[in-house]
């Protein structure tokens, strides 16, 4: 996946005269760490702001659907409710956002919706990170041939195709349960953050301190751990927080396609609304709108991150 | 240049044997046999399903198959037999190849001459109104999945306005292709305006676009010469590699729009285990992307002159 790269600068200039006020005078010279100064500017951040409100309020609908609507999203009632409209002024009340084709509030699912989309996307995100960033972390650590191989095996996986790989897999499986569709988007999608880890230890490992520490005695996953994983997490943090939006499209894309997960999902939604759609656009124009946000927040979270990260931006 | 060319086709070689190879056991380790689906629910004899098995060689240990279609392919360019319709993949392949080309360059100019005209008119307004507008409709793009896009597409221009065809009908026909092909470009066109913008706006603080001003040069050539070329090589590194992409990623938006392509195919190869099928046109579009990506590589040497290739 490329750069989705740097928004304005503009926000940490335009308050300029409030960060003067909040300067504290200079009484004991705190260092000022990279992870101080990204803090400084993202709370500065408008789009920081935006996406971890966003964020913060998609994980209260994940952990408790219950607050947000006392109806159940998989009990339908076709006498009563088939196709019915949504009543925009009900806001909150199952018939707000209408009814699809099997009589179920549109409302309850979006919301029940939800946690299968912030399941897969920060149980890929976990898993990925993990497996990739060890990869690169070995193959950027030790060189040579332990390089050729781990790279050329980076190079396979990320050769085929990322939506068809885990069509291939999903499709033999019938029970596609949350760790099945984890599994599978993560089985191709380890790569890209292999290849940035991979790039950040060999810039790092050059570095005077971890001579230092080589020629202190420290044995080698002490200096991987202790000395070179501190400094390379950066741009990891920055290409996985944006990748966990791009794991929710995919999943709702495999949805979509009839691989994603079975139960309740906007891609299960937004797919068989798709086939009402000269009737009843609200069935998928709903979960389309939730969808679109919720990646939205984590790719507007990434970005403020790589903002506030980059030292070229300051 | 030569022997960078051959070192790197070299390197081409494991990831090309083990892409195939991993493909290969994805789709023959996994459940599921297409033999059994010719049937459907009534079931052939066993005797038959067992010849029939036997000539498509599905007996056999995988390791020997893989061994059989790679020797097949490489010294015969014969891709196997689409099971359910008997036709060598070959001809599938070359029915199926030309529609998801002209989806794909059409999509692939959409981007590139959008992506790179709205980057640079983000990157020479770094910072203003304009570039954050700009760079705030690219994350939206970026945001909404092809399938959503798609949908409201249809929508709007086919079925409120009338001014589109809701599908393809006619591959040839530009004027179907285009709601597809812009379906196609989006997430891509994102892509492409960010990178050229953040390009363009740090070469613009960069030392030879002062001189080039200061000799009063014309803001044409600077901007269209110096400028431009020094800005354009990342560009054209992610435009190589979404060669590729352009390919494979078209399953969704074939199948939203009815087109009988390569990522139409593929999507049936999968539902339906066609194993032969699948390898053969995954095996081609990693032949794409390796090619692209080498093409990307030379093409840097034509681009900027401080590189060499011993």
């Amino acid at each position: 996946m490329p750069d989705v790269t740097k928004t304005d600068i503009k926000n940490a200039v335009a308050s300029g005269p409030q960060a003067a006020l909040q300067l504290p005078e200079p009484k004991s010279e705190k260092t000022r760490s990279l992870w101080g100064d990204a803090w400084r500017d993202l709370r500065r951040s408008w789009i920081f702001i935006v996406s971890s409100v966003l964020i913060v309020i998609l994980l209260l609908i994940t952990f408790f659907p219950g607050w947000f609507t006392g109806v159940d999203p998989t009990s339908g009632d076709l006498a009563k409710h088939f196709l019915q409209k949504p009543r925009l002024g009900n806001i909150g009340s199952p018939d707000w956002l209408g009814y699809d084709q099997q009589g179920r509030s549109v409302f309850a699912r979006v919301i029940y919706g939800t946690r299968a989309s912030i399941a897969v996307g920060f149980g890929t995100t976990i898993a990925v990170t993990v497996v990739g960033g060890l990869v690169g972390m070995i193959a950027g650590y030790f060189g040579g041939i332990v390089d050729s191989v781990l790279s050329r095996l980076t190079d396979v996986f990320f050769g085929i195709p990322f939506l068809l790989g885990t069509m291939v897999v999903l499709n033999s499986f019938q029970d596609r349960t949350t760790w099945v569709v984890i599994g599978a988007l993560s089985f191709f999608g380890w790569t890209q953050i292999a290849r940035v880890m991979r790039g950040a230890v060999i810039t790092t490992k050059q570095a005077d301190y971890v001579h230092a520490a080589q020629a202190l005695g420290a044995s080698t996953p002490r200096i991987m751990f202790r000395h070179i994983l501190p400094n390379t997490l950066a741009p990891v943090i920055v290409v996985a927080t944006i990748s966990l939006g791009i794991y929710i499209s995919a999943e709702a894309t495999l949805s979509y396609l009839g691989l994603g997960l079975n139960g309740v999902s906007w891609g299960n939604d937004i797919s068989d609304g798709g086939n009402q759609i000269r009737v009843a656009q609200w069935i998928m124009l709903y979960p389309s709108i939730m969808l679109i946000i919720t990646v939205l927040a984590f790719i507007m979270l990434g970005e403020a991150v790589r903002n506030a990260l980059d030292p070229k931006m300051r | 240049m030569g022997r960078y060319v051959a070192r790197r086709l070299l390197q081409m070689i494991p990831v090309f044997i083990g892409t195939t190879l991993l493909i290969f056991l994805m789709v023959y380790a996994l459940p599921g046999d297409p033999v059994r689906g010719l049937f459907g629910d009534k079931g052939g004899s066993p005797q038959v399903i067992a010849q029939l098995r036997h000539q498509y060689g599905l007996d056999q240990p995988i390791l020997v198959q893989y061994w059989h279609y790679m020797k097949n392919m490489i010294l015969h360019g014969d891709f196997g037999t689409q099971i359910a319709s008997g036709r060598p993949v070959t001809d599938v392949l070359g029915d199926a190849f030309p529609v998801t080309l002209r989806l794909g360059a059409l999509a692939f100019v959409i981007e590139f001459v959008l992506g790179i005209a709205l980057g640079i008119t983000a990157g020479l307004r770094a910072g203003r109104v304009t570039d954050n507008a700009i760079l705030l409709v690219t994350l939206l793009l970026i945001s909404v999945p092809v399938f959503v896009l798609g949908y409201i597409l249809k929508v709007v221009f086919a079925f409120n306005l009338n001014w589109l065809p809701p599908n393809v009908n006619d591959s040839t026909n530009i004027n179907e292709l285009l709601m597809p092909a812009i379906v196609l470009a989006t997430a891509s066109l994102a892509y492409v305006t960010r990178l050229t913008r953040t390009s363009i706006a740090e070469n613009l603080r960069a030392d030879y676009i002062r001189t080039a001003i200061a000799k009063g040069l014309p803001k044409r050539r600077v901007v269209g010469v110096h400028l431009m070329r020094n800005s354009l090589i990342p560009v054209i590194t992610y435009l190589g590699t979404d060669i590729g992409a352009l390919m494979g990623g078209a399953v969704v938006t074939e199948g939203l729009f009815n087109i009988q392509g390569v990522g139409g195919t593929i999507a049936q190869s999968i539902v339906r285990r066609e194993g032969t099928t699948l390898v053969g046109l995954v095996t081609i579009l990693v032949i794409v992307y390796l090619l692209a990506n080498l093409l990307v590589d030379l093409l840097y040497a034509v681009l900027d002159p401080r590189i060499r290739y011993a």
